[in-house]
């Protein structure tokens, strides 16, 4: 038994995500703290290739499953391997990131292991002396936030919400131990046939929330159609995008992708700036990662203003005029 | 088809509110609402049973109140509610959850098919659905947005990852988590009210689903909340004061500031 902490890498076509990459950097400083050894399991397809980019990101050592039997991708095939795997060698910590096909298979593994499991994390810290794992995740749209510990049960385990720590290369040498495993025996057929895919149509329109630098939300406090184009405007000036709470959309004001929140657009710019925005707690859930909260509203009580780092209570109505013309002078056009 | 939804009542998420200073859930005024994922789940399950042909059982795990929320599922369409109610079921986590519904499913005879929501509006993680499938050694698959019969015990499934739609056909059984927007949830018909009105729901508790008192409630719970806390981003809540035009040349600073301008 070595313990350690795992991440496990995703890989999506034929790119790891971004989110592996930032788990393997935030765990190799815990992995620090605790003087244990960080390893990234692939298992897929096609994997073996990437096992060089996750040591540059700090893996010691890559566990590699390859096998046909992963595609198309089946979360009860994963969930059995990852179990499967963690009773081998029995890790202190499994980390992935909160993407559809980990939220699927994770479970299982967890089940399976009769562990914790603590979804959409945004935090993780350790407790150096117990080897705890410090698992922080937004409760109540994010109005609360927890921090769950899974004492009773080995592994440790969580998803993380992607984009909340910053990859960074190691600096220096890198190395470490590529060990590729047969498929358990365990593991039968993909239950699966795969008959199609079509891939997600490409931004016909659809503005790129999730990677946007600024996003400027319209609230019910704004819902008519003139203060909408306003903001779109302003969002254009700023090189950002236009979104919208669950009312606005209702009202037809904005397409539904322009949603922003729990089941909508999960965002996290630079900067947000909602006009006229309450923040119930589905829209709130969708702006947690964002760096800067800027809040506009006439009722000192709404509670967005729990969330913002600036916050002005007042008519959004009175601001975007005078704003809209500020930033066009900072722009030089008139 | 032997069809089960699963479903959760959870707090109205128009009605929750917050109290900063405490840090904690404002109780008062809450209103109770089946969870919004999970009408998806139940119109699939209702929507596979007309057409063809089976009958659909709505299982829940809640305090008593939560048998309004199977009354309401009843009321739009499916047959049969069971709720699972007991004092030693409280504080369960995902993992002991999914122990209780499966438990409670297997006893509940032949099945075919067990459909939940994608997630639920209060703990928000999609971990049962998943953990269901792993307890019961059925198939599962998540994010689905259609269903269809291909032939006795085959369905043909689409199913949205993020790069895009796949379509797959597997065996049942199987667990299936509906993806939110799938379908469009019917309303509670004039005629299935009637029918929640005169259906009894079965009251299950622990005992009587045969559950380990160690693996449900707190005890069979692995994860706990260790400590909570009110965010702040930055901790500094700043408020801009002044004349509108003070305030713009406020925000504009903090644009540039922030880098993007």
């Amino acid at each position: 038994m070595d313990g350690g902490i795992w991440v496990v890498g995703e890989i999506r076509g034929e790119k790891i995500e971004p989110v592996t990459l930032e788990l393997l950097t935030r765990a190799r400083d815990l992995c620090k703290r605790i003087s244990s050894p960080l390893t990234a399991v692939l298992i897929g397809v096609d994997v073996e290739d990437h096992a060089g980019e996750c040591m540059r990101f700090g893996a010691k050592k890559v566990i590699v499953v390859q096998d046909k039997v992963f595609s198309p991708f089946s979360e009860t095939i994963y969930g059995r391997v990852f179990a499967d795997l963690a009773k081998r060698w029995r890790p202190d910590i499994i980390l992935s990131g909160a993407t559809e096909r980990a939220k699927a298979f994770m479970p299982i593994s967890a089940t399976l292991l009769e562990t914790g499991l603590t979804a959409n994390c945004m935090g993780l810290d350790v407790e150096p002396d117990t080897r705890t794992l410090l698992q922080t995740r937004p409760a109540y749209g994010g109005n609360l936030m927890a921090t769950i510990v899974c004492r009773k049960a080995h592994p440790q385990m969580a998803t993380v919400r992607p984009g909340v720590f910053k990859a960074r290369p190691v600096e220096g040498d890198v190395g470490g131990e590529v060990e590729a495993i047969e498929l358990p025996d365990s593991i039968l057929d993909n239950p699966f046939i795969l008959e199609g895919f079509e891939e997600k149509a490409e931004a016909q329109g659809v503005p790129d929330y999730k990677n946007a630098k600024v996003v400027i939300t319209a609230g019910r406090g704004v819902a008519e159609p003139g203060w909408i184009q306003s903001l779109q405007e302003l969002a254009e000036l700023m090189g950002g995008v236009l979104g919208a709470t669950r009312p606005v959309v209702d009202m037809e004001l904005l397409p539904r992708y322009a949603q922003i929140g729990q089941t909508g657009q999960i965002v996290s710019p630079r900067l947000y700036v909602g006009f006229g925005v309450s923040g119930a707690a589905p829209h709130t859930m969708g702006i947690q990662g964002a760096k800067i909260i800027v809040a506009i509203n006439k009722d000192a009580s709404a509670p967005i203003f729990n969330l913002a780092t600036y916050g002005i209570q007042g008519d959004a109505k009175e601001i975007i005029p005078i704003l809209v013309d500020r930033i066009k002078q900072e722009k030089g056009i008139n | 088809m032997n069809i089960i939804v699963c479903i959760k009542q959870v707090p109205a998420t128009d009605s929750v509110r917050f109290d900063p200073e405490r840090g904690t859930l404002i109780r008062e005024g809450i209103q109770a609402e089946i969870n919004p994922y999970d009408l998806f789940a139940l119109e699939a399950g209702v929507a596979l049973k007309e057409r063809y042909g089976g009958k659909v059982a709505v299982i829940s795990m809640g305090p008593p109140q939560a048998e309004e929320a199977i009354r309401d599922a009843i009321s739009r369409g499916a047959d049969q509610g069971i709720l699972l109610s007991d004092r030693a079921f409280a504080g369960s986590d995902t993992l002991a959850t999914s122990y209780i519904l499966s438990m409670a499913i297997n006893r509940l005879g032949a099945w075919d098919l067990v459909i939940c929501g994608k997630q639920t509006t209060d703990g928000d993680t999609a971990q049962v659905g998943p953990g269901l499938s792993a307890r019961l050694g059925a198939t599962c698959v998540t994010c689905v947005e259609e269903i269809e019969l291909v032939e006795e015990g085959v369905l043909r499934i689409k199913r949205r990852l993020e790069e895009g739609t796949y379509t797959i056909t597997a065996s049942l059984p199987m667990v299936l988590t509906i993806e939110y927007g799938a379908n469009t949830p019917r309303l509670p018909s004039l005629r299935g009210k009637m029918q929640a009105k005169k259906s009894s729901v079965q009251v299950l508790t622990a005992e009587d689903i045969g559950a380990d008192p160690k693996k449900i409630g707190l005890s069979g719970s692995p994860t706990e909340v260790s400590s909570t806390y009110v965010p702040e981003f930055k901790g500094s809540r700043e408020t801009i004061s002044g004349s509108p035009e003070e305030q713009v040349d406020v925000l504009v600073r903090i644009f540039r500031e922030a880098g993007v301008l």
